[in-house]
């Protein structure tokens, strides 16, 4: 059998070039106005007459270099904090969450504390938890106690897990219960049914709000200065006060944002790759 | 010997009684199918004996045993019935091969090798070796269905429950699971199978049961229930299937 090689017809060929031309319309439009919106900015800023005071007091390049190596030493305290943070927040929040849904009347009281865990964590705020117990639990005198560091993540930790917990939790509550039914009419128990069948689908789902949420976490955990560790905004608030000049905070925010590029980008891609998966990609 | 011996069974969802009084009996290596209008109490009464859903009234034996009796585990219980749903039910995060040992490594404590030596075997034999080690969203419908009765086999139950398994199947893969049922029966497994293929009812059954607002108003073997009813509702039923030409 022969096949007759496929030729487009004159109708699809005229298409074709009809959106050629769009395409390239398109390009030549959207760069003429980038420009245009651009120059109108830049002279916006530029031309405003306070402009030249602004540049001196924060963006002084002498005074940006200078400072850079110390904010970037806070930085280093800042990313080892968000990574031992972030790792306990997580393992603190699926834990809250997995005893939010045990049954049977002889886990009330667990269900109940790790429910006004949550109601707590999650109404109070961040500075409040880390002077109290920064500034606050050392004051008790005890052996043993842990530095200010430490406290500071762990208010953190404490913070986080609330909101980590009941995002878990949404997530394990939107595995079908068909799924559940499957598992124990196979025998497996209700601890086997949440480690082997819901668990895992649950965490899978809720990655993409999960990482969001250690994204805010990467910000917050400069509040852990106010307890007195040196990390970036507390070393460009130093270098601030010797200067006079504003500029150390600019260097410090352009790091915080080059710090968040990879995990936004990483929570991007996750996000992606779920939204394909359940449209059946 | 009787598998199954249910006696008045009731169920009700708040207001309204699903099961109202219901007696069934089913022998070893007998094939019973259950029909009825939806909502007549087909796929409650397999849930009720798989202990999925509780019980408002009656008894259920399983091999003599009462498995409906306070403080009996239903973990235990359910090991030893196969149930397969209506919308599959498999595991979506794990592999074919996975969602059928999870059962026997977690529950019986086989091996991993020993548990997936013998589903593969039993793959094999339903002609889908090829597809051990795929996802279950690569599989089109039947191939499903079949993985998730291969699923319930990999536990030897005592007895197998069908809910509706083909419902919500493509007409054309309609077939390969119930010649997968066929050779169930050929092999001895005794089976309740809650069905609206009337055809498929009268080749495979040994006894169909009417089913009519939560009780049997007619059981029997299919040539005289499907042919020649007796009951009123049991004809009115029928005759509304016949005329939709699905008997």
């Amino acid at each position: 059998m022969s096949t007759i090689p496929y030729v487009p017809s004159p109708a699809q060929r005229a298409r074709e070039e009809y959106r050629r031309r769009q395409t390239v319309l398109s390009v030549l439009i959207a760069a003429a106005s980038t420009a245009a919106v651009g120059t109108l900015l830049a002279f916006a800023v530029t031309g405003a007459p306070g402009w030249d005071r602004v540049r001196q007091s924060f963006l002084d390049p002498q005074i940006a270099r200078d400072a850079l190596p110390r904010v970037l030493a806070g930085l280093w305290l800042n990313v080892r904090l968000l990574v031992c943070c972030a790792v306990a927040a997580l393992l603190l929040g699926l834990l809250i969450a997995i005893l939010r849904t045990l049954r049977g009347p002889v886990f009330f009281p667990i269900r109940a504390l790790a429910t006004s865990y949550t109601y707590t964590f999650r109404g109070l705020p961040l500075i409040i938890v880390i002077y109290v117990l920064a500034l606050g639990t050392p004051g008790l005198r005890l052996q043993g106690m842990p530095s200010v560091l430490v406290l500071g993540g762990a208010a953190l930790v404490l913070t986080y897990s609330g909101y980590l917990a009941e995002v878990f939790r949404a997530g394990i509550e939107s595995v079908h219960p068909s799924q559940l039914a499957a598992a124990r009419s196979l025998g497996l128990t209700y601890r086997q049914t949440m480690r082997h069948v819901v668990l895992p689908q649950a965490v899978r789902r809720v990655a993409p709000p999960l990482l969001n949420d250690i994204v805010a976490m990467q910000k917050d955990v400069g509040l852990v200065a106010l307890a007195g560790p040196i990390d970036a905004v507390r070393a460009a608030q130093i270098a601030t006060a010797q200067t006079f000049n504003f500029t150390p905070y600019i260097v410090a925010g352009v790091l915080f944002v080059l710090l968040a590029i990879p995990l936004i980008a990483i929570t991007d891609q996750v996000t992606l790759r779920a939204a394909r998966r359940q449209s059946g990609g | 010997m009787d598998v199954l011996r249910c006696q008045g069974l009731r169920k009700v969802f708040g207001d309204q009684v699903v099961l109202d009084g219901l007696d069934l009996t089913v022998a070893e290596h007998q094939v019973v199918a259950l029909i009825g209008a939806s909502g007549s109490g087909k796929s409650t009464l397999l849930r009720c004996v798989n202990l999925l859903e509780e019980l408002h009234d009656g008894t259920i034996e399983l091999d003599g045993e009462e498995i409906s009796a306070p403080g009996v585990d239903p973990d235990k219980v359910r090991r030893r019935i196969g149930m397969v749903f209506q919308s599959y039910n498999l595991f979506p995060h794990l592999s074919v091969l996975d969602n059928i040992t999870l059962a026997p490594r977690r529950v019986h404590g086989r091996s991993r090798r020993e548990a997936e030596t013998r589903a593969r075997e039993l793959l094999d034999r339903v002609g889908l070796g090829a597809k051990a080690d795929a996802y279950p969203d690569r599989l089109s419908g039947g191939q499903q269905q079949r993985v998730a009765i291969v699923r319930a086999l990999a536990n030897s139950p005592r007895l197998l429950l069908l809910d509706e398994v083909t419902s919500a199947l493509d007409p054309e893969l309609v077939g390969e699971v119930l010649t997968m049922i066929r050779d169930l029966k050929a092999d001895g497994m005794t089976m309740v199978l809650a069905t609206h293929e009337m055809g498929f009812a009268r080749d495979v059954a040994d006894q169909v049961c009417f089913l009519d607002a939560g009780r049997v108003v007619e059981s029997g073997p299919p040539q005289q229930v499907l042919a020649d009813p007796t009951h009123p509702r049991t004809r009115q039923f029928l005759a509304r299937i016949i005329e939709a030409g699905r008997l």
